[in-house]
């Protein structure tokens, strides 16, 4: 495993961390991420105001080794911004995101390289993720002639074999001389994942790993992406607005709406115990697999508000079906809800 | 006789230096007015092809064959002529991305209004406020008929679509993947308006659906195609807790449900290639209780029990024990 050094260190260096001081593999804290709005020229002329879309506005989480989280939220909501930004491609307004203790936000692009290595990205369409004219082999031997690792051409085409194993693609060698439009949608979301894995990341951001996969095929990719992060010493954070797969899948969920998390806890916890009324009406709508099940469903009207002008008081007032008066001017924050059953449950409401 | 009845539909491709594809392989099914009705499957089982059939939508290197009777008229009979007579007025067609159904450059109550022109259904300032009317019915303010297809969001757009399938009051609705590209609240609006025009308009209401849980939550009925071929039909409750044929069975278990305490599992191997013979039950290859026959014989799709068909060889066990 040479070029390995800067990865996130082998397993015994983490399960000693669990017990000592070592910093988290991720923190977000407070992050806040806005983007200036194109002004044309009869704006700049009439001297219209600037503004700012608040994609991500005082995110903070941590994920540890081993732990797998979700980010769950309608489009718009922030958590694909969150997602850029750990991954360096944004640069944060304020705030911080730390990787094993490093704060990327501060890094200039020469000294981000090395440690892009350590995160990761899978993204929701392997179909165009993957370059159709690469073999198998080569979108996996890319990464690595890219960030300069790997070694010579047998020993990457030995940790290729060994990359393409792990992820079910097996016997690989059958695999390495195939092109995309010649794998399932399955198998190209494995190639997508064995691309990402083979320079040994830390941290996995998964976009909606599945979503545009067959029903069949998705639980297998779940389960590789749970064992890898059980067996593979790996973080991963996953992006989805698919509830009944974070609450199989993840350790917690965190609920985004509006730049914000609104709730966060075990995902049991989130799904069984909603204190958010967000989190609440967001559950009643996911149609369930038993026919008798039909709920009646708590259908909020309405789309998720334009990001740029941002309600006051709680961001969620006016689509909410509990909202009082002070609810449009104090701005509520995370805290562990009176109605929770865990402790690391926290919900954003002033009513809860 | 039902308001649409499908019975032994064909379709085959003919690519072009390549071998036929038979997408869809005797697909029969029936529903009356104010039902809604379930076609589920993985991508490539036909269940969107059986649709473009109905609708006469179907690309010009592709062949349909057997009966679509609506009122008892065939439909396929009398080729692309007798299609247009029909489509729009009778049979009517929300697609799945709704960006692509609508024209950009048109105004969206503009193109509401033009199937009514074309069908004679209502003219000039009439058409103009019957799409008023009909923006209103979906939940859109019928001023909103003024505007672009891009100043609307997802879920207007989605709306905008429907309203425009109901220009010319068909009775039935094919509804393909409406939701799928949409937020779950969002979904589930969309959801509630189709189930809504259903009942109060008495629509026929075909919801095509790669999930499982929208059609639970929608359809009383449903069918579950694979390989082109219904393999199990009947209502959403009994496919649920009495599945008949194994797909369904494993379609359900590789669903994650919200509360669901069971492992999710996914299904070995992928659909068989439609371009070739295939002997036996298309589904063995997948199968977790295939029998020997199954390499041979091709199960039929048979009653099991009242409003419930299925085509498993394994159903003949069970009736005989």
């Amino acid at each position: 495993m040479s070029g390995n050094e800067q990865a996130p260190g082998p397993a015994t260096v983490s399960a000693a961390g669990m017990t000592g001081p070592q910093p988290p593999l991720l923190e977000v804290a407070d992050l806040v991420t806005h983007y200036q709005v194109r002004r044309g020229v009869t704006e700049r002329l009439i001297r219209a105001p600037q503004q700012w879309v608040h994609a991500v506005d005082g995110v903070s989480f941590r994920l540890a080794r081993g732990e797998m989280v979700a980010l769950v939220g309608e489009s718009g909501c922030g958590k694909t911004t969150t997602a850029q930004t750990i991954l360096g491609m944004v640069k944060p307004t304020s705030g911080a995101v730390r990787l094993n203790g490093t704060d990327i936000a501060r890094l200039s692009e020469r000294q981000l390289r090395p440690l892009r290595r350590t995160v990761q990205m899978i993204y929701q369409d392997p179909y165009e993720s993957l370059d159709p004219r690469f073999r198998v082999r080569e979108s996996v031997e890319e990464p690595m002639l890219v960030h300069g690792i790997g070694g010579s051409r047998a020993e990457r085409e030995a940790k290729t074999v060994d990359v393409l194993e792990r992820v079910g693609l097996s016997p690989a060698r059958m695999y390495l001389d195939r092109f995309p439009h010649e794998l399932s949608g399955g198998q190209r979301q494995r190639v997508a994942i064995a691309a990402a894995l083979v320079l040994g990341p830390g941290l996995l951001l998964a976009d909606e790993p599945v979503s545009m996969l067959d029903v069949s095929v998705r639980a297998g990719v779940l389960s590789l992406l749970d064992t890898l992060r059980r067996d593979g010493d790996m973080g991963i954070l996953m992006i989805t607005h698919d509830l009944s797969t974070a609450a199989r899948f993840a350790d917690r969920i965190a609920v985004m709406y509006l730049g914000r998390i609104v709730e966060h806890g075990p995902s049991a916890e989130v799904v069984r115990n909603p204190q958010h009324p967000y989190t609440k009406a967001l559950l009643s709508v996911v149609p369930k697999r038993d026919p008798r099940e039909r709920a009646a469903p708590q259908i909020l009207t309405g789309e998720t508000p334009n990001p740029i002008s941002v309600p006051s008081g709680c961001r969620f007032h006016p689509r909410c079906p509990v909202a009082e008066e002070r609810c449009r001017r104090e701005d509520p924050q995370l805290r562990l809800p009176a109605g929770a059953t865990s402790p690391a449950h926290q919900a954003a409401c002033l009513l809860v | 006789m039902s308001l649409l009845e499908v019975s032994g539909l064909h379709v085959w491709f003919e690519p072009p230096h390549a071998a036929e594809v038979h997408a869809v392989q005797g697909v029969s099914f029936a529903l009356d007015a104010g039902e809604r009705f379930g076609l589920v499957g993985e991508s490539g089982c036909g269940k969107t092809t059986t649709v473009l059939a109905l609708m006469g939508l179907l690309p010009p290197n592709a062949s349909a064959a057997g009966e679509v009777l609506i009122d008892g008229q065939n439909i396929l009979a009398g080729g692309e002529d007798s299609v247009q007579a029909y489509r729009w007025k009778d049979v009517a067609m929300v697609f799945q991305g709704a960006m692509n159904a609508l024209n950009p450059v048109k105004k969206v109550g503009w193109q509401i209004a033009e199937p009514m022109a074309f069908h004679g259904v209502a003219q000039g300032a009439a058409a103009r406020k019957r799409a008023g009317e009909l923006l209103e019915m979906v939940g859109i303010p019928a001023a909103a008929g003024d505007r672009y297809p891009h100043e609307f969001s997802g879920g207007m757009r989605q709306r905008a679509a429907i309203a425009m399938a109901l220009a010319c009051e068909p009775k039935i609705l094919l509804a393909d993947e409406p939701t799928t590209a949409l937020d779950v609240m969002v979904q589930a609006q969309i959801l509630e308006l189709l189930t809504g025009l259903a009942r109060d308009l008495g629509l026929a209401l075909v919801l095509v659906t790669h999930d499982l849980p929208v059609v639970a939550q929608v359809c009383e009925r449903a069918a579950v195609m694979y390989a082109g071929e219904i393999v199990e039909a009947g209502p959403t409750e009994a496919l649920y807790h009495n599945p008949r044929h194994p797909y369904t069975r494993l379609l359900f278990a590789a669903t994650p449900d919200l509360y669901g305490r069971d492992a999710v599992i996914s299904i070995p191997g992928a659909p068989p290639r439609l371009d070739g013979e295939i002997t036996g039950c298309p589904f063995r290859p997948r199968c977790d209780v295939p029998l020997d026959r199954c390499r041979d014989e091709d199960p039929e799709l048979r009653l099991v029990e009242a409003g419930h068909r299925a085509a498993c060889h394994r159903n003949d066990l069970v009736g005989a024990s």
